[in-house]
């Protein structure tokens, strides 16, 4: 079956081909089709884990080029390790967990066949990323989840909040992919494939600078910051809870989110090289894990809690992970259950918090609202929501022996060595607790706060219970393959060297006692009332303010960030209009200036040039004929004129004082002057002329 | 063969204006039908080539050079290699496309298609031609069909954005002609040969080098466009019909890539390798500006535009990545990718303007509960135009990150992927805006899906987008030799 792994990503891939051409209008055989589809690739999975198991965990890997650069190569490959195999499970359980409960939630809904194609495209997308062998390939599928995500955030698109939330989602984290992307660029640049076993090796025998090393590791783990809700780039994932429960169930709480954790599981090898890297990841996962559990601690919500727990627990395995390549990478031999306590948790998280989710979507089907402060008293009116919620309510506060309390005494083991962390881990975890309990008591115990919601409430149909007990069962149980001694987790998932697990009873007695602390805090203040959380509240107003409003994160980010580049960009348009077009119309502008001024030099100029020695000759020609005008005497007085020059001429002295200019200029005066005399006699004639005539 | 890509949509043209004015359908139809055999010639000179040339670095399909002005030396001489025959192939392609798209042209019918057909012929010339001569000629004869086109069947503000289109790319063409000139003369024999002066080129003294290579940048920079000779662009888009649009996004601007590709890169690589820094910079300035700018838009039209001078910003910055072969690739696969994904785009927003004769991104909203096919379409389309993987668009800008990071200044390349962010929201933006929300039933109610014809102009280039981004091996080897050859050519 390994050989054929790619078909678990591709059986659900031709389910949303098929949906989308063929069965859109065929609702039943749409979801029937994406059921077995997912059920397909979670009987293959099995299949894989089972063959996986019997390797001992030793990797597969096959694959085909679908590009050659020189020097580097672009492929589609499949890697199979205990890390992919356990993955698989992860994803195709939780996945058919909520096809089937989606048949029941979303029953009503006009885009139901829709739906199912998105989530077989979801699949597709998830399975396609964890099967990978490669970075260039494990980023095509971390967008492609993007996409998926962003579709069924906004799957309710006319809200205007769903479709805000899908593109802050998809916007959000594609800030985080770019620095992946830079991270990819610098693997290509670096180490010239793509491949994991390829990089490793580069990595391994020191090829890679050190330095070099370190921004790769940190720019590869933007892309976990954004796609898995670490700090800063949190603000998502509870808008995101505007998607339909099923999609904050599958995506948004157990697998998607859960990938950021998985890149960095999977490159791993990189931080173990960089250890300053890893720190970075370790302090990220721990911002994160603290500001998302205290925000959870006052949100009303109920799916808004969750998600902030979800966020918080991610950074836990985050933190975990970077703990261990801080310590491996800064002593070689060095025993950190880091590696192991993250992909623990991973797998654990997915299934209680897919059941808290489902849970969570199962109350909101009955009661119609999302704020726990209208609900209460619900354990009576659905048996199996609130027994399965509660149950892994204690999974996630880490109470013995279910599924959280394993995986979470990892993590806290995880911190060994390094003070700070172990002891806000703690603080987690007892706000963790607290949280959860508030959340249940508050939902399931005490009177019902809103009576007419609580009379509508009901049981879910079965198609939406049923999923809650098989997901139940394995919140209580995941756990148990990791039960120190056994070696079972540690060994197969790890493909190091395999980190030997003993029972740390000094953790699980502190975590025990730290969590059932938080339980009995919850179960005084919201259960017995004991203490009243108004009172706590208004004694703690500031802190509760800025709690409730998410540290502000969301008004900072769109102060700092959002609002000046939009501004930035009206700028650059009035700019691009302005200055940019401005010169080229101005150089318009200036041509059309310049050719006016030449049309009228042409005119006046050029053109008044030549038209004017025209208007010259003829005026000069009109006034010349005057003189002729045939009068003796008038003749006469001329060559008087003449003879007065020439005799003037014979004056030497005369002759040299008057040089040319002025001689013609006398020569023109005379001639106008007589022309003028002769004018005279012309009209005076004229006039005599038509007296006659009369 | 290659002639008659030029000669058919010729000859296609004088059929057309035989036809009597009043048969429209007849000459639509015609116009498509004679569109056909390019777009199937140039589809089979692509396989040929795949087949039996791709190994070589050669020109294939060479036809002359005959003596066509033996005064001058002025020769016909036409060949194709791995930088043109793609482009061909997109030509024959769009064109077909637009000419299906113009059956809603209700005005001098006629004249349209007859300008339509020529514009054709004049794009395939310039892929096609190895002469200087008979380049400069394609390269006008393209601007006189597209000056009317835009000119009298265009929008409100029709005659200025013509004019500024006309004159601006001339303006560019002048500087052009001086540079050919100067290299008419400098070679011995004086020679209008591309490939003779490919040779030669580079045995120019550095200043005339550099001057040459800038007056060539001048003019294909403006037909790219390069910021910031772009404001021609948005203008031209807007007023133009769609299929003009489409026309113009898919590859008049190309003409400016490939004129680099086929001309200045491999004539002058002692400036190229001058100004390589320089170049790349304007490629990032566009990628960012071109972004922000598209984020401030409120014509669905400007809009898409904009993306344009970002998207040709990734080609810009490749190509300062000159010794890349990576980069280099990842821009002819942008230039072919933003060829189908734009040009996409323009024949979506004709198809909605059509209908509700408005662009304004702001008056629409929900168009997804009423229009489920078309949002599909356009999400789809949105989704490769902000480099999606899985589609073409991903592809070429990744190729381009990866070579041109090892090839240039990284930090710069590192703000070039700031592009990718502010790509996806500002095409985010604009989906929301459009499909996404309440549906305004008394104002769009009358909007009608998607008609088949329309659907026959998208889905092609649907198709091509997905197998470019599933499988870029085939366009990758068809153009790998010949880009390898080019990068060893740039490095003389």
């Amino acid at each position: 079956m390994s050989n054929y792994a790619y078909l678990i990503a591709l059986v659900p891939l031709l389910s949303f081909v098929m949906i989308v051409f063929f069965l859109r209008w065929k609702e039943k055989l749409a979801a029937g089709w994406s059921i077995a589809s997912i059920l397909a690739s979670w009987t293959m999975s099995l299949i894989v884990l089972i063959e996986t198991l019997g390797r001992h965990g030793e990797p597969l890997e096959y694959f085909f080029y679908l590009t050659t650069f020189k020097g580097i190569n672009f492929e589609i490959g499949i890697l199979i390790d205990g890390l992919t195999a356990v993955m698989l499970m992860v994803v195709t359980t939780v996945a058919s967990c909520v096809h089937i409960y989606s048949l029941g939630y979303m029953k009503d809904d006009p885009r139901f066949s829709r739906f199912f194609s998105y989530l077989s495209l979801f699949c597709f997308s998830m399975l396609g990323l964890v099967l990978a062998n490669n970075f260039f390939m494990i980023f095509i599928f971390w967008e492609l989840v993007g996409l998926t995500s962003y579709l069924l955030i906004g799957f309710w698109f006319e809200k205007k909040s769903a479709a805000d939330a899908g593109k802050k989602a998809f916007i959000t984290t594609r800030i985080g992919d770019l620095g992946f992307i830079v991270g990819l660029m610098m693997v290509g640049a670096y180490a010239g494939t793509f491949n994991y076993g390829g990089v490793f090796e580069k990595v391994a025998s020191g090829q890679i600078p050190t330095a070099v090393l370190t921004v790769m590791a940190a720019f590869i783990f933007c892309g976990a910051i954004g796609k898995s809700a670490q700090f800063p780039l949190h603000v998502w994932l509870p808008d995101a809870m505007e998607g339909p429960t099923p999609v904050s169930a599958l995506i948004h709480a157990a697998t998607m989110v859960a990938a950021g954790v998985y890149l960095v599981a999977r490159s791993m090898n990189l931080y173990v090289g960089a250890p300053e890297a890893a720190m970075i990841v370790a302090v990220i996962g721990l911002v994160t894990s603290f500001i998302a559990a205290s925000i959870g601690l006052v949100q009303n919500d109920i799916k808004r809690i969750l998600a902030y727990s979800t966020v918080s627990q991610l950074g836990y395995m985050i933190m975990a992970l970077g703990l261990y390549g801080y310590d491996v990478g800064m002593d070689p031999h060095a025993h950190s259950a880091g590696f192991y306590a993250g992909t623990f948790h991973l797998m654990t998280h997915a299934f209680f918090k897919g059941l808290l989710f489902l849970g969570a979507g199962s109350v909101i089907h009955a009661v119609h609202t999302n704020d726990i402060q209208d609900m209460g008293g619900l354990l009576g009116k659905m048996k199996i929501t609130s027994v399965t919620f509660i149950l892994a309510s204690l999974s996630i506060a880490g109470i013995f022996p279910l599924a959280g309390f394993w995986s979470k005494d990892e993590i806290v083991a995880a911190t060994h060595g390094h003070p700070i962390f172990n002891i806000f881990t703690l603080i987690i975890a007892f706000m963790t607790a607290f949280y959860m309990f508030r959340l249940c008591f508050l939902t399931f115990f005490g009177k019902p706060r809103d009576q007419h919601r609580y009379e509508h409430a009901h049981e879910s149909p079965r198609s939406m219970s049923w999923p809650l007990a098989f997901l139940g069962f394995l919140a209580v149980s995941a756990g148990w393959v990791g039960i120190p001694t056994l070696h079972g987790f540690s060994s197969f998932v790890f493909f190091g060297e395999p980190y030997h697990t003993s029972f740390h009873w000094d953790v699980m007695i502190i975590s025990t006692i730290v969590a059932v602390a938080g339980i009995v805090l919850a179960y005084l203040i919201y259960y017995k009332k004991s203490i009243s959380a108004d009172m706590l509240a208004e004694k703690f107003r500031p802190i509760h303010t800025f709690l409730y409003n998410k540290w502000y994160f969301d008004e900072l980010y769109s102060f700092v960030i959002i609002n000046p580049i939009l501004a930035l960009g009206r700028f650059l348009w009035t700019f691009d209009a302005r200055i940019v077009d401005g010169l080229v119309n101005g150089a318009a502008w200036l041509t059309i200036v310049w050719a006016d001024i030449k049309w009228w030099f042409d005119k006046w100029i050029v053109d008044g040039a030549v038209n004017g020695a025209g208007w010259i000759v003829s005026q000069g020609s009109g006034l010349l004929r005057l003189i002729q005008n045939g009068a003796v005497q008038f003749y006469a007085l001329f060559v008087l004129g003449g003879l007065l020059v020439l005799i003037a001429f014979k004056y030497e002295d005369v002759y040299v004082s008057l040089e040319w200019p002025w001689l013609s200029a006398i020569i023109i005066v005379a001639l106008g002057l007589l022309s003028l005399v002769a004018k005279r006699t012309a009209s005076r004639e004229a006039a005599a002329e038509t007296e006659t005539e009369k | 063969m290659l002639s008659s890509l030029i000669f058919i949509p010729l000859a296609g043209m004088l059929l057309v204006m035989m036809l009597p004015k009043n048969a429209k359908w007849a000459i639509r139809w015609t116009s498509v039908a004679v569109s056909i055999p390019p777009l199937v010639i140039s589809f089979w000179l692509t396989w040929q080539f795949f087949v039996n040339h791709a190994s070589s670095a050669a020109m294939a399909f060479v036809e002359g050079p005959y003596d066509w002005i033996p005064l001058l030396n002025v020769q016909y001489y036409l060949g194709a290699d791995g930088i043109s025959i793609p482009l061909l192939a997109l030509t024959g392609l769009l064109s077909t496309i637009s000419l299906l798209a113009s059956f809603g042209i209700d005005k001098r019918v006629k004249e349209y298609f007859a300008f339509f057909l020529l514009l054709e012929a004049g794009m395939m010339g310039v892929f096609v031609a190895l002469d200087f001569f008979l380049f400069y000629i394609f390269w006008e004869v393209m601007l006189v069909p597209m000056y009317f086109l835009i000119g009298v069947w265009g929008g409100p503000r029709k005659e200025y954005a013509a004019i500024k289109f006309f004159l601006y790319t001339l303006f560019g063409s002048i500087f052009m002609l001086v540079s050919i000139l100067i290299l008419y003369f400098t070679a011995e024999p004086h020679t209008l040969n591309m490939m003779e002066l490919i040779q030669s080129g580079s045995t120019l003294p550095h200043t005339l080098q550099l001057v040459c290579f800038a007056f060539f940048f001048i003019a294909f920079a403006i037909k790219v466009p390069v910021w910031p000779f772009h404001t021609w662009l948005p203008d031209a888009h807007v007023e133009a019909p769609t299929a003009v649009s489409v026309i113009l996004a898919g590859v008049l601007l190309k003409m400016g890539t490939y004129g680099m590709l086929r001309i200045s890169w491999p004539m002058f690589p002692e400036a190229v390798r001058y100004f390589s820094f320089w170049i790349a910079l304007l490629g990032v300035i566009a990628i960012i500006y071109g972004a922000l700018v598209s984020m401030a838009q409120k014509d669905l039209k400007k809009l898409v535009a904009y993306s344009s001078v970002s998207h040709m910003g990734y080609c810009m910055l490749a190509l300062g990545a000159v010794t890349s072969v990576q980069a280099i690739t990842g821009c002819m696969f942008q230039m072919i990718s933003h060829g189908l994904i734009t040009g996409a785009l323009f024949l979506l927003v004709g198809v909605l303007y059509d209908r509700a004769h408005t662009r304004e991104i702001a008056v629409f909203g929900g168009l997804g509960s009423k229009l489920p096919v078309y949002s599909g379409i356009m999400v789809f389309f949105s989704m490769a135009s902000l480099g999606l993987p899985g589609m073409s668009g991903f592809v070429s800008e990744f190729m381009i990150f990866v070579g041109s990071f090892a090839a240039l200044n990284k930090v710069m390349v590192g703000i070039a992927v700031l592009g990718v962010v502010l790509g996806a929201a500002y095409m985010l933006r604009m989906v929301q805006n459009v499909f996404l929300g309440e549906f305004n039933l008394s104002k769009w109610g009358g909007l009608t899906e998607i008609n088949f014809r329309e659907l026959v102009t998208v889905v092609p280039l649907m198709v091509f987008t997905l197998w470019i981004g599933l499988y870029p091996k085939p366009l990758n080897e068809l153009m790998q030799a010949t880009l390898e050859h080019l990068v060893t050519l740039m490095a003389r």
